[in-house]
């Protein structure tokens, strides 16, 4: 069996709805929420280096290595993020994010 | 320099008024005062000047309205009829001035009293030295501001503030007919200057207008429009309600509108507007019997009220009754005399009334007053004084004045005339009774007040004496010595052409203008009307209160004036009450702001905290949010790519 483009769109289609289904099925933990964003960000880079290869065209890839860039200042960011906000509130919970109403 | 007597109260008024509290009572006082008394003091002048010297002049001040034909300058029109007015007005308005340093020493609130007070004085000036319709209204509207003004004075007092409503807007409804003669004035002689009309008024008697079907005598419709007006001011019967609510401003207000600005307006106005009524029968028909009706009516009232100050403002009403019947059978002279004579005995009686009030602690119930004769001495008199001049007691003034009116509408040959005769005569009786009942009641008799308001009664301070002093001078000999120009023999070369009466009409030249008989009817019916008071309130005391259960019906009638509040309160102040509420509620409250501004602001709202519900907080509702949007967009995007 050759494994073609369909498979690894598949597999990043799987990866992506997963992602999605951890952000909104996940009430415990705002780590989980970074997790699945990663996840989604993971999905999308298969998606691009899937594509580069099926199109012979390296922008593609490159794009794929600012992605990852970004997803790792992102992690970090947002973990430290979290670090003060346990500090000030004493949780992660998302259930008691709830600060950004009107 | 005559300019200056009309001139010297507002600025009076506007010192005392914007400067008050910067300069204190005291100054304000002495302001005002010393304006007014010099008012007076040229007011004499000008009397002597102009009424007696005979030099009639206009004071033009400057252009006022200039539009196309409308021409309306500011003049002061000095004649002997201004003369005599703006002298009478000055001095008793002076004397009140005085009176009020004393009654109303312990008020808080002086300058603003003392202002009103000259700039009410002002007004009453402008209006009896107008030269033109128009200034005339300005006047005649600045009277009723001042009265508004002064009636509510005391405006934490929730009567004050409704019986000075009540007196604006009865008087309103004056001043719209008042309005409605000046504007067919206007469009009947295109031209609002007194001389020009009364010039042209001749060629008018034969001009009609069609109204609604019918052919108007257009100089009779414009009369008794302008008469409706003097019917508000000088509280003729039907829009007389306002004058006695009137006694809730202190005491010296209501001996100012009652004797020297305000009510006479309307009998001042007749007169000078003498050479166009003249021309119009029938609108002094209506004035004869509005005027006679007025007189009896009052006098009805006047008989059963308990508060003395009502008895006297019933007695005004009543006395103003009689000036516009002599004006109404064309004796326009004995309807100024009256109205002079009547200045002095009613500022008298009213500021004496004020020093019983003061001397009681403030009470105004004549049954709980009694025996204050022997405490008050000076006041007593004076009071006296004014009865005798009210009740037409030869030689007081009154009699003078009273017995030329009737001897006039007697002469005036007419029926309304004889109408108007035989319930002057019928008032003269109850003028008698109810003023002495009044005297009876307040100084005789044994005390009914409590022992501690008797052991207060005392005289009141020299400043307030005076002017009582100078106002019964003129009650007893202002009648005497004014018969020769008012209504005697001199009264032609006196008034000039300030009076116009058609020789047909000319009632007092055929009189004769001999003296009156000291011992004519209206002495003896006086003299019944004094012996029935003593012997109802002092012979036999339990005969008034026998007599109102006999006649209960009758007394409750007249206690409540002919029901006459009762009667505009079901037919104009409900109605008028629940159509303007129920303009508010639904007009106003449901729909207009039901739809405008409150709706649209209830519909934003709502929207609001629609959208601010969807706004939870949590993290993940956010998120959702934008990945249906980014699905949204997509599908939008491809829908179009592809569509």
């Amino acid at each position: 069996m050759m494994i073609g483009l369909g498979h690894y769109l598949t597999v990043a289609a799987i990866l992506f709805t997963l992602g999605i289904f951890g952000i909104f099925l996940n009430r415990r933990n705002v780590i989980i929420i970074l997790m699945s964003i990663e996840l989604i960000l993971l999905a999308v880079n298969l998606n691009f280096v899937a594509f580069s290869t099926f199109l012979h065209d390296m922008v593609g890839q490159l794009f794929a290595m600012f992605v990852l860039t970004v997803a790792a200042a992102e992690a970090a960011i947002g973990l430290a993020i979290l670090v003060v906000y346990f500090r000030n509130r004493g949780t992660i919970a998302v259930e008691d994010i709830n600060q950004m109403k009107g | 320099m005559y300019a200056a007597i009309v001139f010297l109260p507002l600025a009076g008024a506007i010192i005392a008024g914007l400067f008050g509290r910067l300069i204190g009572d005291r100054a304000s006082q002495l302001v005002t005062c010393g304006a007014m008394a010099l008012a007076a003091a040229l007011g004499i002048v000008l009397f002597v000047d102009v009424a007696l010297g005979g030099a009639n002049r206009t004071v033009d001040l400057s252009n006022w309205i200039s539009s196309g034909s409308f021409e309306v300058a500011w003049a002061l029109r000095f004649d002997t009829l201004s003369a005599v007015m703006v002298s009478m007005v000055a001095l008793v308005s002076a004397c009140i001035h005085v009176y009020s340093i004393g009654y109303m020493s312990h008020d808080p609130s002086i300058p603003r009293f003392m202002s009103y007070l000259s700039l009410f004085t002002f007004s009453m000036l402008m209006l009896v030295t107008s030269d033109n319709f128009v200034q005339l209204f300005f006047g005649w509207e600045g009277v009723g501001l001042c009265s508004y003004l002064l009636i509510g004075f005391w405006y934490d007092r929730p009567s004050a503030n409704a019986a000075a409503i009540k007196a604006f807007v009865v008087n309103r409804i004056g001043d719209f007919s008042f309005a409605l003669g000046i504007f067919f004035v206007f469009k009947l002689y295109d031209a609002v200057g007194f001389d020009t009309v009364f010039a042209a008024t001749p060629e008018k008697v034969n001009i009609y207008d069609h109204f609604l079907g019918y052919d108007v005598h257009a100089l009779t419709a414009v009369c008794i429009l302008l008469f409706i007006g003097a019917m508000g001011k000088s509280a003729q019967i039907g829009l007389h309600t306002w004058l006695p609510d009137a006694m809730e401003g202190p005491t010296p207000v209501s001996a100012l509108i009652h004797a020297a600005t305000m009510v006479t307006a309307g009998v001042f106005m007749v007169c000078r507007l003498s050479p166009m009524f003249e021309f119009a029968p029938d609108a002094l028909a209506v004035v004869t019997v509005v005027g006679a009706t007025t007189a009896i009516f009052a006098a009805t009232i006047g008989l059963v009220q308990p508060d003395i100050k009502r008895v006297i403002a019933y007695s005004t009403c009543s006395q103003l009754g009689y000036m516009f019947f002599a004006a109404g059978v064309s004796a326009y002279g004995a309807a100024m005399f009256h109205l002079i004579t009547h200045a002095f005995f009613k500022a008298l009686l009213f500021l004496g009334s004020g020093s019983v009030i003061h001397a009681m602690s403030g009470e105004q119930d004549m049954f709980k007053m009694g025996g204050l004769g022997r405490h008050i001495k000076i006041t007593y008199v004076v009071m006296w004084i004014g009865s005798l001049a009210l009740g037409g007691v030869p030689p007081f003034a009154g009699f003078w004045s009273k017995d030329t009116m009737l001897d006039a509408a007697l002469l005036s040959g007419s029926s309304v005339g004889l109408y108007a005769y035989w319930l002057g005569v019928a008032a003269a009786i109850l003028t008698a009774f109810y003023s002495w009942r009044l005297l009876f009641l307040t100084f005789h008799g044994k005390p009914r007040a409590d022992h501690h308001t008797m052991e207060h009664v005392h005289e009141s301070p020299p400043v307030m004496m005076v002017p009582l002093y100078i106002l019964s001078v003129g009650a007893i000999v202002a009648g005497g010595l004014g018969f020769h120009y008012f209504v005697g023999e001199g009264h032609t070369e006196f008034w000039r052409d300030s009076l116009f009466v058609l020789p047909e009409h000319d009632v007092l030249s055929k009189m004769g203008g001999e003296w009156p008989d000291f011992i004519g009817l209206p002495t003896i019916v006086a003299v019944i009307g004094i012996v029935a008071a003593y012997v109802a309130y002092i012979r036999l005391p339990d005969l008034p209160s026998r007599f109102a259960a006999t006649f209960r019906t009758l007394y409750l009638f007249l206690l409540n004036k002919w029901y006459f509040d009762e009667i505009y309160d079901a037919v104009f102040v409900r109605p008028a009450l629940f159509i303007g509420r129920g303009l508010w509620r639904t007009g106003d409250g449901a729909i207009i702001d039901g739809l405008g501004p409150d709706g649209i602001a209830t519909t934003a709202r709502n929207l609001a905290r629609w959208v601010s519900a969807r706004q939870t907080g949590y993290v993940y509702h956010y998120a959702f949010a934008m990945l249906i949007g980014v699905v949204v967009i997509m599908s939008w995007y491809l829908y179009r790519r592809i569509g």
